[in-house]
């Protein structure tokens, strides 16, 4: 287990200067700011409005991108870059010729991305509440104090956390196969074109494509479903869920497979 | 009696229906400086990679510090540190970040660290960002990596290549000072006879997979033929002469050669040909060099 927790160091250490880690930090940050500005700037249509629905149409500017667009293309992107710094460097020969089991060694760079994208999804969510507290000092109008969206933006971002693993799997098994960026990328872009294509056009199987999930969280919370008043609760565990948590599993196991036959090369 | 660092019996290892290693049998004891020779494609890296448990032989057959590898992976690689290929080194960290990146995972304290940097005389260079040094820096970057957590055998792939004289010349110096001073074990492949000749006290030759010779450098020595080596004014009449006396003389563009037997040989060869009318300008007995040798040992016929 010591041995797990020092190759986690070590990953963070060799990833602490790469895009890849400041992505996670940086993108929750100018998003969040980004609508910070533009609510700050424009507020008039949320006057008056209950705080609750004040909260939700002002997460979900956020929310909205991240699952729709932005969350499957950061996690295909950090799958690739916590990988591409073996590729780059041809370091796993050197890495599994050091005296730790090779399962150590691939499942730290594994939860270390899983890491990068729970560190990503909570900014979003910290930035979001602290600047939404902000605005309600700002602009007194905006009745953002007069309630307490923690657990429920909480349960929304871990649901998306939880989408996104199917993903992540997959993406970190093609990152492993191969050291270029367009195969990995060329292919998760394409499956997740289809998967939002079968989400709109609420395909009844969509629900079985990985890339589709962070999708359908969010077009399962629109405010039509959500209905309003503090009874809004969020159901966690939905079948593309626990679908997404058994695709995680069995890749984890196909990535590890990959690997092993990797450092034979 | 001498402790066995390295040990294979009749190593052979094939990549789908190619024979990569063919019985090879490796004995490198401890304390000594193994030079891995052979061309290109002979097999150095497959062996050095099936030593370090990249690739696994199923046979059982590879042991080191008398430990069989598959079944003690975590315990032998502790006590190894290898560079295989070229250099892996982290571009985007500087030297410094490269080894702190191991020294975590190794469990080797800080200052280790820098006493690695002024080992391989990288102290003035260890904040520069690894990307941007010289192929040499690189190299000794590597094996700095590689002694990090100062292991008892190091096993280098190459660890010369690229490198210019006076970068050679460091290595060599450095991998003679662990064997002496340290009592490291120091397995280095090259397909450069040179190379290995001027710092290695044993020798392994592999060509097409197959062990071809092992032993010491003198052993290595003794095998080529010792012959005289004669000069004359007239070279195609001095090898005329001798064949003619019953000596199986041959004759390259710069001297006249005959095996030799015995000094009393070299003197009845000399008579004759002074008798015959040639001048003689020098008569010498000499062996077949190590080039020479590596080459006869690898190549065809």
């Amino acid at each position: 287990m010591q041995a797990f927790f020092l190759s986690l160091k070590s990953e963070f250490l060799k990833t602490r200067k790469t895009l890849g880690f400041w992505s996670a930090i940086l993108l929750p940050l100018v998003i969040c700011g980004l609508v910070f500005a533009a609510v700050y700037f424009k507020h008039q249509g949320l006057i008056n409005k209950p705080p609750l629905v004040i909260w939700m149409q002002y997460s979900m500017a956020s929310l909205g991108v991240m699952g729709v667009l932005l969350l499957p293309m950061f996690v295909i992107f950090t799958c690739y870059s916590v990988n591409s710094i073996e590729h780059r460097a041809d370091t796993w020969k050197s890495l599994f010729s050091l005296p730790i089991p090779k399962l150590t060694t691939y499942s730290a760079k594994y939860f270390y991305t899983v890491f990068l994208v729970a560190l990503c999804l909570t900014l979003f969510a910290s930035f979001t509440l602290l600047s939404g507290n902000l605005l309600g000092v700002l602009v007194p109008e905006l009745k953002f104090n007069d309630y307490s969206f923690i657990r429920l933006l909480s349960s929304v971002y871990f649901k998306l956390f939880l989408s996104s693993l199917g993903i992540l799997s997959i993406q970190f098994a093609l990152s492993l196969l191969w050291a270029d960026f367009l195969k990995p990328m060329g292919i998760g872009f394409c499956v997740f074109v289809v998967a939002m294509i079968a989400s709109i056009n609420n395909w009844e199987h969509a629900w079985k494509i990985p890339y589709a999930h962070p999708m359908m969280v969010i077009s399962n919370l629109k405010p039509s479903n959500a209905g309003p008043g503090k009874e809004l609760s969020i159901d966690l565990l939905t079948k593309e869920i626990y679908l997404s948590l058994a695709i995680s599993a069995v890749m984890f196991v196909v990535g590890y497979f990959v690997i092993s036959r990797r450092s034979v090369k | 009696m001498l402790q066995s660092v390295i040990q294979t019996h009749e190593l052979s290892y094939r990549f789908a229906d190619q024979q990569v290693l063919d019985k090879v049998s490796l004995q490198v004891n401890k304390g000594s400086i193994y030079g891995f020779l052979g061309p290109n494609g002979a097999g150095k890296t497959t062996t050095i990679k099936v030593l370090l448990n990249l690739l696994r032989s199923d046979d059982q057959n590879v042991f080191l510090f008398e430990k069989e590898i598959s079944a003690n992976r975590s315990l032998v690689l502790a006590q190894i540190g290898s560079l295989v290929e070229q250099p892996a080194i982290y571009g985007h960290l500087s030297g410094r970040e490269n080894l702190k990146a191991r020294a975590i995972l190794l469990k080797v304290k800080d200052d280790r660290i820098s006493a690695i940097l002024d080992l391989v005389a990288l102290s003035a260079h260890a904040d520069k960002k690894a990307k941007n040094y010289s192929l040499g820096m690189k190299q000794r970057l590597g094996i700095g990596l590689a002694l990090l957590h100062d292991p008892e055998l190091l096993i280098l792939d190459e660890p010369t290549n690229g490198l210019d004289p006076n970068g050679i010349i460091e290595i060599r110096k450095l991998l003679m000072r662990l064997t002496s001073e340290e009592g490291k074990t120091v397995f280095v492949s090259s397909h450069l006879l040179g190379e290995i000749e001027r710092m290695a006290t044993h020798v392994g030759i592999i060509n097409k997979g197959k062990l071809v010779f092992q032993g010491t450098i003198g052993e290595l020595q003794q095998l080529s033929n010792e012959q005289v080596i004669i000069e004359t004014n007239d070279l195609v009449e001095a090898a005329n002469t001798l064949l003619a006396g019953g000596y199986p003389a041959d004759i390259t563009e710069e001297y006249v050669t005959v095996p030799f037997t015995d000094a009393e040989q070299m003197g009845a060869m000399n008579t004759l040909l002074v008798n015959s009318g040639s001048t003689v300008y020098s008569i010498r007995k000499t062996k077949k060099d190590l080039e020479q040798l590596f080459l006869s040992l690898t190549q065809p016929l």
